[in-house]
């Protein structure tokens, strides 16, 4: 168990189910959000881009808590698997990020009436960006992957620091930005209409972001093991169905 | 529905461009994000499997001198 012959066979068997939840929710969430969820009555349809902007900013966020956290483990106990997940959430976070910031600023122009300020939230979630782009840039620029796993990893740590700023940028500072909307604490103020479609988007990210880490790491473990036996019989076994 | 024609659907009362913007891009980086792993492990296999087959046909080379 942990092999990553055996994390292969067992996310393989995973894959199919991930991908069809993720696109059946997320189809379902974008034609209920799009066509049949009541318009707003101060923004007006501006507010659909909700949609797209809260699901993206939640993975986004929580794809950078696994990266850390992978990133600790792979400092701590050296193991391959949390590496290879450290270096895979790197690409599908600075996604998700670019979706969160372009909605983002989408949603600002006929709301706000500007693309981008430069208050603490917009700030903060570029930061973000950034250091999603630092960790794909840093593992480029070592030549062997243990230096850069390394350096990753620390990268990675000292990085979640903005995570919680992020969170309370809101609250902490004045901003244009509106305070959150889902609480796990509160009822939301949001009208079920609303929020339904809201938070099927939302699981359906999150199963999305399941079946890039899936996809990615899968990829990865296939080019790291491929002096392998089991590597070389899957190649064989291909080869022979072709 | 919350809209009565395709066309309304399209342009949401001025807000259509941003909207449409927001959900395009997104299907894009996504179709760009699961389109890439994909397209890596398949160049992967190619590769393998060429070098299998050459190491194969050098395998069945030095079997046949042995045999000789």
């Amino acid at each position: 168990m942990g092999s990553p012959r055996w994390y292969y066979q067992i996310s393989g068997q995973c894959l199919p189910w991930v991908a069809v939840a993720a696109v059946s929710l997320l189809l379902v969430g974008s034609i209920w959000g799009l066509a049949i969820a009541p318009m707003d009555f101060r923004q007006g349809n501006s507010f659909r881009i909700i949609y797209i902007h809260v699901p993206s900013v939640f993975v986004a966020m929580s794809g950078y808590m696994v990266m850390a956290i992978a990133a600790a483990i792979t400092l701590i106990w050296k193991m391959k698997l949390a590496e290879v997940v450290m270096k895979c959430c790197a690409p599908i976070g600075a996604g998700m990020t670019f979706i969160a910031l372009l909605s983002g600023s989408l949603w600002g122009k006929p709301t706000w009436g500007t693309y981008w300020v430069w208050d603490a939230r917009l700030t903060s979630v570029l930061i973000l960006f950034f250091l999603y782009l630092g960790v794909i840039a840093l593992y480029e620029a070592f030549e062997d992957n243990i230096s850069a796993s390394k350096a990753c990893a620390i990268l990675s740590l000292v990085g979640s620091v903005n995570i919680p700023i992020i969170h309370w940028s809101v609250e902490w500072w004045n901003s244009l930005h509106q305070p959150a909307t889902l609480k796990l604490t509160e009822e939301s103020t949001m009208h079920p209409d609303m929020l339904y479609p809201l938070l099927i988007m939302i699981v359906g990210l999150y199963f999305l972001f399941g079946l890039l880490l899936l996809l990615y790491t899968r990829s990865e473990i296939l080019v790291r093991e491929r002096g392998t036996k089991w590597v070389k019989e899957l190649v064989a076994e291909k080869y022979a169905a072709n | 529905m919350q809209f009565d024609n395709f066309s309304d659907f399209m342009t949401m009362g001025g807000h259509g461009v941003y909207v449409w913007t927001v959900y395009g891009v997104a299907l894009l980086v996504i179709a760009a994000l699961v389109i890439t792993p994909l397209r890596r492990d398949r160049r992967f296999f190619i590769e393998q499997s060429m070098l299998l087959r050459r190491d194969q046909a050098s395998d069945r080379k030095t079997t046949n001198r042995v045999s000789k």
